[in-house]
């Protein structure tokens, strides 16, 4: 397909330029203006609805495809909660008006209070911060809010623990917030190995970052206990929400030891991904924490209105420009809204469900490294197919030609040819039916003839990438 | 069954059946009874309609009718409708970050293109794929800097917006930087003050154009001073700008970055927004976030991939150039049909017409007995103003009129108390500046 | 071309022979293998002192990023510039074209901190097990 620049031609235009109504005598001096073209096409407005209508229709999407792709939650996206989310009264509101004057937002301002309330229940903390704009955005600032409470005491901490089947982004985010990073194993039962914490356990550590469920879709036990071992050292326990969506209304991390979470809307709270963001990485703490969250924070006064609240001392400071991205919030609350309790609840008990109907299905012909009751997601192994020289890439390749896109692959870093499998609660049985299917014969195919996959896919605009090419001979920008 | 989910009460059964289990609790083994919620309690649910009519109450209670001079680096552009018309596409937006090429080439191949408009606008050779925000932008410019050079002295111009300079504070206080901030002279980067304290320990100067008193600048002989110290340099610019202003490229700016608001977003109460970032070709491995390059497939047909990902966290995890992962996608997709619709030719008339109505707007205001209008240097969209009384007043006096006047200074430089900083967008019409202009006259008067 | 008796290793699989009381270092089979397709070569500059055992370059694939360790202490003396354009020459060469860097030793004696030949293989072995 054409590039959008490869369509241009002189003197097209897609915009209507409003008439000037005023003088144009004045002139910026010639120093300060650009001499080089910029080099936008010259494209009429149907050139540009054409070009990105047939983009569009080059993905897969959960509106067009089962999307099961593990540790992401793609469930379906509520059109109401768009349709919110472009209320003129909410998406023309200026982020500086609150500085000018609180009575010039106050409908913006009951949004976020209402979200800070709603989250903090769901999850069993004292007080959110919405600021955050993304779950790794989250986790910086879980860990930021975890220095400012050793800073404060005095504690000289200089490491923070992570599973070794943690998202990367963990490690990631604790390193950027000047942490070092003590990984520890998983053990057999595929949980976090208690007896190697206590051993790396000590005073110089600062915190635990853990996923609950972990990345392998289990729930462990003994979570309480391994809050327990790090408060001991005075440390803090972070919890990356990413599978929240394996719990509401089942358990509370707040009650299971947890002094911070985070949450992603874009994951539990249906906001759509947008192809990779915008997201929203909301965070809670226990109120021994609290004086350390971003400013601004919201706050209610007696009389019922809403202001913006600078004054926190201890505040670890800005940590976006403004309240997080509103619009993301707007549809999360207004989905909160929607399903209220019960809803919630039996968001999390189907997805449990339909995650533990596909386990079932296809245990018989994939490895199930941890043969245990799953959560809200399993993960497999290809490792029975890799012998006939067939990777869990090959069965993701496979499954596009079907109309499904594949599962997670190749995370969690501990289970070889991994295969992460997240259905989310919004898939029915019949969908799992076609995805257990597909999969099953995707295995039969790796066994009568496991030549085949290498072509595959060959339904799709393109077949494999030369991703080697692609990081060798670097081409980013059309122009260069 | 509510909450969109699919499964009749008939599949839970037979589901139930498959798994071996008597019952959905069954398959909550692992969550002992002591892990329990302690409490749960959240409003019963509610219908679409209830939900909306709600939501549309709650947006009642916001004043967004009210004529706007309010910008600050946040500006009430026109958005075509053809721009949320295609946005809307729910393949854009119901998809994940596209891990899977083969059935991503929309995606992958929109976000090409946008980095290629982020190039061509910045006078840049590379750009990624999108970061969260304007503010956070500079901020992963900041340490890109820093692993290039291996330095750890930041010097930041005054001009440069408080709102990010803060949250550059809040983001390295656990970090061994060492930061020098330079006041702004006549509105302008102080060059005097900057040669001062630019040394070899320098890892960049941090700039932004128009800056946020709305002077435009060249910053070339900073560049200049920059380089001989081997120090890059990093500049904020106003995307829009740029359809008349000298680019970052042009002046040999090492690192671009802005707020993307401006090309096709709504305001949205602080975001989703867009963070661009652009820079030199060789800085490409140091550069955060992600980057669609082009390849070609095993039949030899042009394709996108996200490319380079060893820089990132999934694969490097703690050594990554960046902990980012989910950015702002859809954003930089809604930008990029923004771009396209403008072209070169609507994009130079849209910046020509807004510097115009802002000239117009700036000329009327000066006539205002008392206030004074600064003019030691050029300004595009934005400019300040001394009011007689304390600027915080007129403002709240001509929201009662209809107007928000525009930013108070004093909220980020106490002193400033008397100053406002006024921005004029393409919305903005003749008859609308002459009544701002007679309502301010009141304000101070009365 | 150095006869492999004359090549030493280190556990992380990088490999030094010495001519002319020069060090010529690069990374051994097992690890171009590991890695595939190599992308990117971080080469370290000519001049710079670099430890025993400290990182002083990097590989990368598409997949993988991979840190290179100094079997020896001393001063860069040279690098191999074709690698910025044809990274593939570790694939393709490993132990000749391929090589990463020549280092003027600090202290031969370090060499006693390096694998043999036949100690590497075993060392191998032991890695499939």
């Amino acid at each position: 397909m054409q590039l959008i620049f490869e369509k241009s031609r002189p003197g097209r235009c897609g915009f209507s330029i409003t008439r000037c109504d005023v003088g144009q005598e004045a002139k910026i001096p010639s120093p300060y203006l650009r001499k080089k073209e910029c080099l936008w096409p010259e494209v009429s407005e149907l050139d540009v609805v054409r070009h990105f209508t047939q983009l569009s229709q080059r993905n897969f999407s959960v509106d067009t495809n089962i999307y099961p792709l593990g540790s992401c939650t793609m469930k379906y996206n509520p059109k109401f909660t768009e349709k919110a989310a472009g209320i003129r009264g909410f998406a023309d509101l200026h982020p500086l008006l609150p500085q000018l004057d609180h009575s010039l937002v106050q409908g913006a301002l009951e949004v976020l209070y209402h979200m800070d309330r709603l989250l903090s229940e769901i999850t069993g903390m004292d007080h959110f911060t919405l600021q955050p704009l993304a779950g790794a955005h989250g986790e910086l600032t879980g860990v930021m809010l975890m220095a400012a409470y050793h800073r404060s005491k005095g504690n000289k901490k200089t490491h923070i623990i992570i599973p070794d089947a943690a998202h990367g982004t963990n490690p990631a985010s604790a390193a950027i917030a000047g942490y070092d990073i003590v990984t520890i194993p998983t053990d057999k039962k595929g949980v976090l190995d208690l007896e190697a914490l206590k051993k790396h356990v000590n005073s110089q550590t600062a915190g635990l970052m853990l996923t609950c469920p972990n990345t392998l879709g289990l729930f462990d036990s003994d979570v309480d206990k391994i809050a327990a071992i790090i408060h001991d050292v005075d440390g803090l326990v972070y919890y990356d929400g990413a599978n929240l969506n394996a719990m509401m209304g089942r358990a509370r991390p707040g009650d299971l030891g947890f002094d911070i979470v985070h949450v992603n809307l874009h994951k539990t709270f249906a906001t759509p991904h947008g192809g990779g963001g915008p997201g929203s990485g909301p965070v809670g703490v226990k109120e021994h924490l609290s004086r350390f969250l971003p400013i601004s924070r919201v706050i209610k006064a007696r009389n019922g209105s809403y202001a913006l609240d600078y004054d926190y001392p201890d505040s670890i400071g800005y940590i976006a420009s403004f309240y997080g991205n509103f619009g993301v919030i707007l549809k999360a609350y207004a989905y909160i809204l929607m399903l209220g309790k019960e809803g919630l609840k039996e968001a999390s008990e189907h997805a449990v469900l339909n995650a533990n109907y596909i386990m079932e299905k296809l245990k018989a012909y994939y490895d199930l490294p941890f043969d245990r009751r799953c959560m809200h997601e399993c993960v497999f192994s290809a490792s029975r197919q890799e012998k006939k020289g067939v990777h869990a890439v090959d069965i993701a390749k496979f499954l596009i030609d079907q109309g499904i896109h594949p599962p997670t692959i190749y995370f969690p870093l501990i289970v070889k040819e991994a295969l992460m499998i997240e259905p989310t609660e919004t898939e029915s049985k019949a969908e799992l039916d076609i995805l257990a299917q597909a999969l099953i014969a995707a295995a039969q195919l790796a066994d009568d003839d496991p030549a085949r996959f290498k072509d595959l896919p060959k339904t799709m605009p393109i077949s494999r990438p030369d991703e080697v090419k692609a990081a060798k001979d670097i081409r980013c920008n059309f122009f260069a | 069954m509510s909450g969109f989910i699919s499964n009749t009460q008939a599949d839970v059964q037979q589901m139930l059946k498959v798994i071996g289990v008597g019952s959905i609790d069954d398959l909550f083994a692992d969550i002992k009874s002591h892990h329990r919620p302690r409490s749960f309690d959240i409003p019963s649910g509610r219908s679409e309609f209830e939900v909306m009519e709600h939501l549309y109450r709650v947006a009642a209670d916001n004043a967004s009718y009210l004529v706007s001079f309010l910008g600050a680096g946040y500006y009430d552009h026109y958005v075509p409708a053809a721009v949320n018309a295609l946005a809307s596409r729910s393949e854009f937006y119901t998809a994940y970050t596209p891990y899977q090429p083969e059935c991503s080439q929309g995606t992958l191949q929109a976000l090409f293109e946008y980095q290629s408009l982020i190039c061509t606008l910045t006078g840049m050779d590379i750009a990624n794929a999108s970061l969260y925000d304007g503010g956070t932008a500079l901020y992963e410019a900041m340490m890109m800097a820093i692993r290039i050079t291996g330095k750890k002295k930041i010097i930041m111009d005054g001009g440069v917006s408080p709102i990010y300079r803060k949250i550059i504070r809040s983001y390295t206080s656990n970090l061994d930087i060492e930061f020098q901030e330079t006041p702004v002279a006549h509105g302008r980067s102080d060059r005097s003050q900057i040669m001062k304290i630019l040394d070899d320990r320098t890892a960049a100067v941090i700039l932004q154009n128009p800056n946020f008193f709305g002077a435009i600048d060249d910053h070339e002989d900073i560049v200049g001073l920059a380089h001989a110290k081997k120090a890059l340099v990093i500049e904020s610019v106003y995307p829009i700008s740029l359809g008349l202003l000298k680019t970052p490229g042009e002046m040999g700016v090492d690192i671009a970055t802005g707020e993307g608001q401006s090309l096709g977003l709504p305001l949205n109460f602080g975001g989703p927004y867009l963070g661009f970032m652009a820079s030199r070709k060789e800085y490409v491995r140091k550069m955060p976030g992600r980057i669609v390059g082009e390849t070609v497939d095993t039949q030899g047909r042009r394709c996108f991939v996200n490319t380079l990902q060893v820089r990132e966290q999934h694969i490097r995890r703690e050594k990554a150039n960046s902990n980012i992962c989910t950015n702002v996608a859809l954003c930089a997709i809604q930008s990029a049909i923004y771009m396209s619709l403008l072209g070169p030719k609507g994009l130079k008339d849209l910046a020509s017409l807004i510097f115009n109505k802002a000239e117009f707007a700036r000329q009327e205001l000066a006539r205002i007995a008392g206030v004074e209008v600064k003019r030691s240097s050029p300004t595009f969209n934005e400019f300040t103003v001394y009011l007689p009384r304390p600027a915080t007043d007129i403002i709240t006096k001509m929201a009662k009129k209809g107007f928000i006047a525009g930013f108070p200074l004093v909220r980020y430089y106490p002193g400033m108390d008397h100053y406002l900083l006024i921005a004029v967008t393409e919305k903005r019409t003749k008859e609308e500046i002459l009544a701002f202009k007679s309502a301010l006259e009141e304000a101070i008067c009365s | 071309m150095a006869n492999q008796e004359e090549y030493f290793f280190t556990k992380e699989h990088e490999w030094v022979y010495f001519e002319d009381n020069v060090a010529v270092v690069g990374v051994a089979e097992y690890a171009q293998n590991a890695l595939g397709d190599i992308t990117y070569v971080e080469l370290p500059e000519v001049g710079e002192d670099v430890e025993q055992f400290e990182q002083f370059a990097s590989v990368e694939s598409v997949k993988a990023a991979s840190d290179i360790f100094a079997p020896i202490s001393g001063k860069i003396m040279e690098v191999n510039k074709k690698l910025e354009a044809s990274p593939e020459l570790i694939n393709k060469s490993c132990y000749e074209k391929g090589w990463i860097a020549k280092i003027q030793p600090a202290d031969l004696n370090e060499k006693n901190n390096l694998m043999s030949q036949e100690e590497y293989t075993q060392f191998l072995e032991g890695l499939d097990t």
